[in-house]
């Protein structure tokens, strides 16, 4: 199958006072449908350079990234936005839900910017929430639910557009063990569904759900195999 | 990204911080308050003093006898007026001359039954009412077979109607000046106030002849103080007086080197030059009326640059949803534009209100009109536009990796 995700020899390096930094070194990484995986690595490995690349926010000083078969390595931002929108959902590890919108609001809001009219929004995000268990809180604000309520809704907000994958970013860091486990659950249940996860953590136990794990050290790959999902 | 939802975004976000968007919507109404109070009464003097204008006649001067201003130094002979109605009749037949009346005023005491009266006598020719573009509301005007025969019939204003016969209607009616009695044969319509803030309508107009032989007395019979000129056009204006000048100075023999033996004042230019004042000071009134909408829009500015960067994460989780660069420029101008436009909308009924209200209170002349409306409403878009661009446009600029980090 062709894969989701292909980037060669991806590099990023940022401008410091001491000089040109490289916080990415060339990696190469083929990511194909319905996989499950774990970006690992301490603080400085580049994994979150790597995220922020994967996920069209940023974009590469060296190398091609081929997402769903487009190179977007030279994409100018507004068709980066573009495929933001269509092609990716991201879930953060701060929910970055809007406070002032009601849930319902929040989960329709990328279907705003395609240009959905309203009642394909409120449908959409509708059946979202009741995906994720949160159909009856559809009118109420975010600050009225509790951290994995809202990590749930702003999984339903990355799933609204029918995405080829979904960026998770430390998903967990804000939630308690029973909640995060909760919330990797979920993870799991949509990856069975056919959904590809990309997911990036620190803590070797979330990165267990995964069933592939990749390491990062000093802006490379340093390890890249498959495992054997804990059960859920 | 739609505008409908949009929209309703922006009124969301204004509502989320009320007292903000209220303080912020104070300028904005406060400026277009300001420039509508400032216009209503700027183009109502300039009204008020096109009114009064428009009662005197257009392209209008007046030839006045050297004697009359220079205090009989140097008119020697008798010290008696120097022009005279043939003087009239030759300007008359100046190209570009459309009406020449010779005049004869003073102020006399009116008699009519019980009652009398204090009023301005005017001792004329029919082509004066033309010139003055003064019509009779009931009765007639004399012709030029009273001028010749000097009959004693009169043409009244109508404050003179009121005190003089109050109720009655004074055509036909007799009343008597300097003892002579003069038959009432019409009654002047009413001109008001004039630049100086005489009242015009206290006027009695009668046959310059009969003011002449019965009114005032003259030494010399013919003799006038004053010829009131009018030309075809205001562009005619300057030619025409300076033709008269020249004839009247061949007609009097006055050689090279002699001064003139009378005097000539443009009625038209004073009256222009009192139209251009207040036109200056209602586009002053204006200008500095603007300031304020300006202050407004510097106000809306700085919100905007505020709200920005208090939203920098909000924006941040736009972006990584998909918002593109003009579509966060779009929302947050549109968050300009709307408190803009409410503040303008408010401002504009405050403004009104005052304007009416000073109009009631002190009787000003205000003039409401839509241009003005429409000004002060464009303005004011613009100054939404104008100053939520900069900060609009800052949002959009945002890099989302760092708007989402931001705390």
């Amino acid at each position: 199958m062709e894969p989701v995700i292909r980037v060669v020899g991806l590099g990023k390096s940022y401008e410091t006072a001491a000089g040109l930094f490289p916080a990415l070194k060339g990696v190469d990484l083929e990511i194909r449908p319905g996989e499950f995986i774990a970006i690992m690595g301490p603080s400085g490995s580049g994994k979150s350079t790597f995220m922020n690349l994967l996920g069209c926010l940023d974009t590469p000083t060296a190398g091609d990234y081929f997402l769903a078969g487009q190179n977007v390595a030279h994409m100018d931002k507004d068709a980066l936005a573009v495929l933001r929108n269509r092609t990716l959902g991201f879930v953060f590890q701060g929910f970055n839900l809007l406070p002032r919108m009601s849930l319902q609001d929040n989960v329709a809001l990328p279907l705003v910017y395609s240009g959905a009219d309203k009642e394909t929004r409120r449908a959409a995000a509708r059946e979202m929430l009741d995906k994720v268990g949160l159909g009856k809180y559809a009118d109420s604000l975010p600050s009225r639910i509790s951290g994995g309520q809202q990590q749930r809704v702003a999984i339903a907000r990355a799933l609204v557009n029918k995405p080829q994958l979904i960026l998770a970013d430390e998903p967990t860091g804000n939630l308690d063990s029973h909640t995060s486990e909760e919330i990797m659950a979920l993870f799991g249940e949509l990856n069975r569904e056919g959904i590809t996860v990309v997911l990036v953590t620190h803590e070797s136990d979330i990165a267990a759900h995964a069933k592939r794990q990749v390491r990062f050290l000093d802006g490379h790959i340093v390890s890249d195999h498959l495992t054997e999902a804990v059960p859920t | 990204m739609m505008l409908r939802a949009m929209l309703g975004e922006a009124w969301l976000a204004m509502g989320a911080n009320r007292l903000r968007s209220a303080l912020t919507m104070l300028g904005m109404v406060i400026g277009v308050g300001a420039v509508v109070i400032m216009m209503a009464i700027g183009q109502g003097a300039q009204y008020a003093v096109q009114q009064t204008i428009s009662t005197m006649g257009s392209n209008l001067f007046i030839v006045l006898s050297g004697s009359f201003t220079t205090a009989g130094v140097r008119s020697g002979s008798a010290g008696g007026p120097t022009l005279n109605v043939s003087d009239a009749e030759a300007i008359a037949e100046l190209d570009g001359v459309v009406n020449v009346a010779p005049t004869h005023q003073g102020s006399r005491q009116l008699v009519y039954g019980s009652q009398n009266w204090s009023s301005q006598v005017i001792g004329t020719m029919p082509p004066y009412l033309e010139a003055r573009a003064w019509n009779v509301v009931s009765g007639a005007a004399f012709g030029d077979s009273d001028v010749r025969s000097a009959t004693r019939v009169a043409l009244i204003g109508k404050t003179v109607a009121q005190n003089l016969f109050g109720d009655e209607n004074p055509v036909g009616k007799t009343m008597r000046i300097q003892q002579n009695p003069f038959v009432v044969i019409g009654v002047l319509g009413s001109k008001g106030q004039n630049l100086d803030g005489r009242d015009q309508d206290d006027t009695v107009i009668i046959p310059l002849t009969t003011a002449q032989r019965k009114v005032f007395g003259t030494p010399f019979l013919g003799s006038v103080r004053m010829i009131m000129v009018q030309a075809d056009s205001a562009d005619n204006m300057s030619r025409v007086m300076d033709a008269t000048t020249s004839l009247l100075r061949q007609r009097h023999r006055l050689r090279e080197g002699v001064p003139d033996d009378f005097f000539m004042r443009n009625l038209s230019a004073a009256a222009e030059s009192e139209a251009e004042t207040t036109r200056t000071m209602s586009i002053l009134l204006g200008a500095i009326a603007s300031i304020s909408l300006l202050v407004g829009g510097i106000g809306i500015m700085n919100i905007m640059l505020v709200s920005v960067t208090e939203r920098t994460r909000e924006i941040g989780i736009r972006m990584a949803i998909g918002a593109r660069q003009r579509d966060i420029l779009t929302q947050f101008l549109l968050e300009a534009i709307m408190i803009s436009f409410a503040g303008c909308l408010l401002g504009l009924f405050l403004g009104l209100a005052i304007a009416l209200g000073i109009n009631a209170f002190t009787g000003m002349v205000i003039v409401i009109s839509g241009t003005a409306a429409l000004v002060a409403f464009a303005v004011a878009a613009t100054v939404g536009i104008f100053f939520g661009w900069y900060p609009a446009r800052k949002a959009a600029r945002l890099d989302p990796i760092e708007a989402l980090r931001y705390q």
